[in-house]
């Protein structure tokens, strides 16, 4: 066991509408769709068509820069449209459910005694492989490179994250088994970030990975810090990162011979009635979570929390990798007068020009969709810096991509870096700008350019 | 509220494209975001965003400059009565003072303003915040007798050139209130030194003092005194303690005088963190080392200075709180700013002491680190970019 790893740098915003640790149940919906976009960096071919029969672990489309990486249905049933948008680029391909959840064969077997190519096999056809994303450029790996090392964090420190150490009770025998057959995939190590807080038993038991204890504010609990803080990514280097539900739900394949995709969530936020955690299956449709749990009438929906999910309707999808549906209230309706000199008690700002510094950790506080303000150039400085903690000049980084200066965005460290990792920066920003967005399109700008 | 709302809805279309009033949309635009925050939600990226803007943070620097502000005005009347020799109320020295420093303001921001619309209708832009502060700044960095179209016109250069043709609000390379300033100072040397310039001495509106003159009138700053003697006067010739100079009733730039007031200015700066301590910190730092340094030497009268009076008096204590924190024109790399604030107080007491012929240097010493804080980003980013590649080596 290594030392605790001290974050500093950060900012956890303490969010109205936390859910405890309660489990509800929820009718299973027959609506699924799985989008293309959610796994980035691939250009899907579709194999499928209306009213195909499919079941759980269908091929629905393949990469076509790499046809062994497959991407499957999460559940048994038919196909019941395939979407497309402009330039017929696919939107999402919609699923309905036959409630039985039948699954192509898959081999029950303890992956550490098989090879590491049948591993590999094993997750590709039955479509696991699509949830191990590679850094850097933060999009889905690549199957035919062998990563430095596997990462997954232990933890979600996000605003309204699901506790883990919940969401994985009675997971360990899952797990054992995902690092398992991770380990074969990588000839470093398979380390995983814990939360030095929490009892973390089930990490704590797990063998063959290194454990890293992390401590400290958001985005403590972000793989890509806990990468540049164990081992960081220099340029060349490929490191592959796994969601910790994720290895389980491999895992569990390999423990019991079927594919599944089901997932624990929660679902949280201010405009929730009774935020809890639900069992539901990956790209299920979240009407029956929501419908008569939420209150209020102008929200948003969001896959994924509120610094970094997508936003999706109130009839829309669970996304591929999250764990957790926020619901909060929409502000394009506030009218503020005169907000910008107001004292705003009940608002939350990290600049001291406003009271929140004073009123406490423990205050929660309601935060709308309002971006309170209007884009400016940079201004202030120092911002970034206060909650971004790695050795990296966000502010020169995100400058270097506006130029599209690719050497500096090489010497400033883009590769450690993913679009998730600036969220706080876009949060505290007074200038209101977009910079996920635009280190997302860097990463894109760079990939295009050095293929 | 709702009623305003209502209004603006109303009339806002024929601001937009094709209505009949499209020539003024960056002024109508302005007043709506002024008035009501604007209902923009976050479409990608993150859902919530922090409450502070950009609005919030230049009204800040506003309300911390009020201190100096107000003391200016009052120090404005103060001087003019004194120096004819007549007692005056409290509110007729400062109403006198208001009177003789609000037209400044009015023109400061009116052309300043101005340009900053016209260039917002122009490239069909936001109207940006920034020109809020530097219009506040301009009229409290000038001498009280500075012509007003000398005003506009050291204004309009200062917009145009030193910041809209960068690209406006955030992207100039000088500050833009010490712009003007330097415009002013080298195009009119006469209307911004002196010993002529630094005391309203007519009424204004009948307000003010008809009387002579008073015996051993001196109308020059104390620093300009001290180039040429060793004891520091008032206006009319008494001798200054250390805590006179703190206070600042003596001639000066309308708003540099007062030690108090900027203090009072630095602390919600300092308390809101919307300035950075660790430039103003570096600048005082900077500045008390040299002078002491200079003591040592004493080749010359300003050289003899004891460090308090160079902090006290002149325009130190006023660069280092609102001008040198600029967070555009200084550096953005944590460590370049305590470099950057050093060198900035030791440029500043440096020209004092080596140029007798400019008896201020505050001005001088940022405009030339505005230049460098690129550079001085330039070597931090670099060691960054050297620690990331010894990485790889090792």
């Amino acid at each position: 066991m290594s030392e605790v790893i001290r974050i500093k740098k950060g900012l956890d915003i303490n969010l109205k509408g936390k859910a405890k640790e309660i489990s509800a149940k929820v009718e299973t919906s027959e609506l699924f769709s799985v989008r293309p976009d959610d796994f980035h960096g691939i250009t899907p071919k579709v194999t499928v068509h209306e009213g195909d029969k499919v079941k759980v672990g269908t091929v629905l489309f393949y990469s076509k820069a790499n046809p062994e990486l497959k991407f499957v249905s999460p559940v048994s049933g038919e196909v019941i449209a395939v979407n497309r948008g402009d330039r017929r680029k696919v939107l999402d391909i919609r699923l309905k459910s036959d409630g039985q959840f039948a699954s192509e064969s898959f081999s029950k077997v303890n992956p550490s005694s098989l090879s590491s190519d049948e591993v590999k096999e094993a997750l590709l056809n039955a479509g696991y492989f699509a949830f191990i994303k590679q850094r850097p450029y933060d999009i889905i790996a690549n199957p035919n490179d062998c990563p430095k090392a596997i990462f997954v964090s232990g933890f979600d420190s996000a605003p309204l994250a699901p506790n883990y150490e919940y969401l994985m009770v009675g997971r360990e025998e899952d797990f054992q088994f995902g690092v398992n057959a991770l380990a074969k995939l990588t000839k470093g190590k398979v380390h995983i970030g814990i939360n030095a807080e929490s009892a973390s038993k089930l990490y704590k038991g797990t063998q063959g990975v290194e454990l890293h204890e992390f401590i400290g504010p958001h985005p403590a609990g972000n793989v890509g810090v806990q990468i540049h803080h164990v081992d960081p990514i220099n340029k060349g280097d490929i490191v592959w990162v796994v969601n910790a539900q994720d290895v389980a739900m491999i895992g569990a394949a390999f423990r019991t011979g079927q594919i599944t995709f089901g997932r624990s969530i929660v679902v949280a936020g201010s405009c929730v009635k009774k935020p809890a955690y639900y069992r539901v299956t990956v790209g299920e449709c979240i009407s029956n979570l929501v419908a008569g749990n939420v209150e209020g009438e102008n929200l948003r929906y969001i896959s994924g929390n509120p610094l970094t999910g997508t936003q999706i309707p109130s009839d829309g999808f669970l996304g591929a990798f999250d764990a957790q549906i926020s619901v909060i209230p929409e502000g394009d309706k506030n009218n503020e007068f005169l907000g910008w000199i107001m004292p705003r008690l009940n608002k939350f700002s990290v600049n001291h020009s406003y009271f929140s510094w004073l009123l406490g950790k423990n205050k929660e506080y309601d935060i709308d969709t309002n971006i309170n303000g209007g884009e400016r150039a940079f201004i202030m400085s120092g911002e970034y810096d206060k909650v971004f903690p790695m050795d990296i000049y966000p502010e020169f980084l995100v400058k270097a991509i506006l130029a599209k200066d690719i050497d500096k965005m090489e010497q400033l460290g883009i590769y450690e870096v993913a679009p998730e990792d600036f969220a706080l920066c876009e949060f505290v920003c007074t200038s209101k700008i977009e910079t996920q967005r635009i280190v997302r399109e860097g990463l894109d700008y760079l990939r295009k350019e050095l293929a | 509220m709702k009623a305003l709302r209502n209004f603006l809805d109303k009339v806002k279309p024929s601001f937009e494209e094709g209505g009949k009033f499209h020539a003024f949309r960056s002024v109508f635009d302005g007043f709506e975001t002024f008035l009501f925050v604007p209902n923009t939600v976050a479409k990608r990226g993150s859902h919530i965003h922090d409450c502070i803007d950009s609005k919030r943070a230049m009204s800040i620097v506003v309300i911390a400059l009020m201190p100096a502000l107000l003391f200016g005005m009052y120090n404005v009347g103060f001087q003019h009565y004194l120096v004819h020799g007549e007692e005056a109320s409290f509110w007729a020295t400062f109403f006198y003072g208001f009177l003789a420093v609000l037209p400044k303001i009015v023109v400061s921001y009116l052309v300043g303003l101005g340009i900053e619309f016209t260039v917002a209708q122009w490239k069909g832009e936001e109207i940006q915040e920034g020109f809020l502060v530097s219009g506040m700044l301009i009229p409290l960095i000038v001498p009280v007798e500075c012509p007003l179209w000398i005003l506009a016109v050291a204004t309009a250069f200062a917009v145009i050139f030193a910041k809209e043709v960068f690209g406006g609000t955030g992207y100039n390379i000088f500050n833009v209130a010490l712009v003007t300033r330097a415009f002013l100072f080298f195009a009119y040397p006469a209307k911004m030194s002196g010993e002529k310039v630094w005391i309203s001495q007519d009424t204004i509106c009948g307000l003010g003092s008809n009387q002579a003159l008073v015996d051993g009138f001196t109308g020059a700053t104390p620093l300009g005194q001290a180039v040429s003697s060793t004891t520091i006067t008032d206006a009319i010739g008494a001798g200054m303690s250390p805590m006179d100079m703190i206070i600042g009733l003596y001639p000066g730039s309308i708003g540099e005088t007062s030690v108090i007031a900027i203090a009072l200015g630095a602390i919600i700066l300092l308390w809101t963190g919307i300035a950075s301590w660790k430039i103003m910190i570096s600048v005082f730092a900077g500045g008390i080392l040299t002078a002491c340094m200079f003591n040592a030497i004493g080749a010359n009268e300003v050289m003899n200075l004891p460090w308090t009076e160079h902090i006290f008096l002149g325009g130190f204590c006023f660069g280092a709180v609102f001008m040198a924190t600029d967070p555009v024109t200084s550096p953005r790399t944590e460590c370049g700013k305590y470099i950057f604030g050093f060198l900035i107080g030791f440029i500043a007491i440096v020209v004092r002491c080596l140029n007798p012929g400019y008896p201020e240097g505050m001005m001088l010493a940022i405009l030339l680190m505005n230049v460098f804080a690129a550079l001085i980003d330039y070597c931090f980013v670099q060691a960054n970019i050297k620690r990331r590649l010894n990485r790889v080596n090792k």
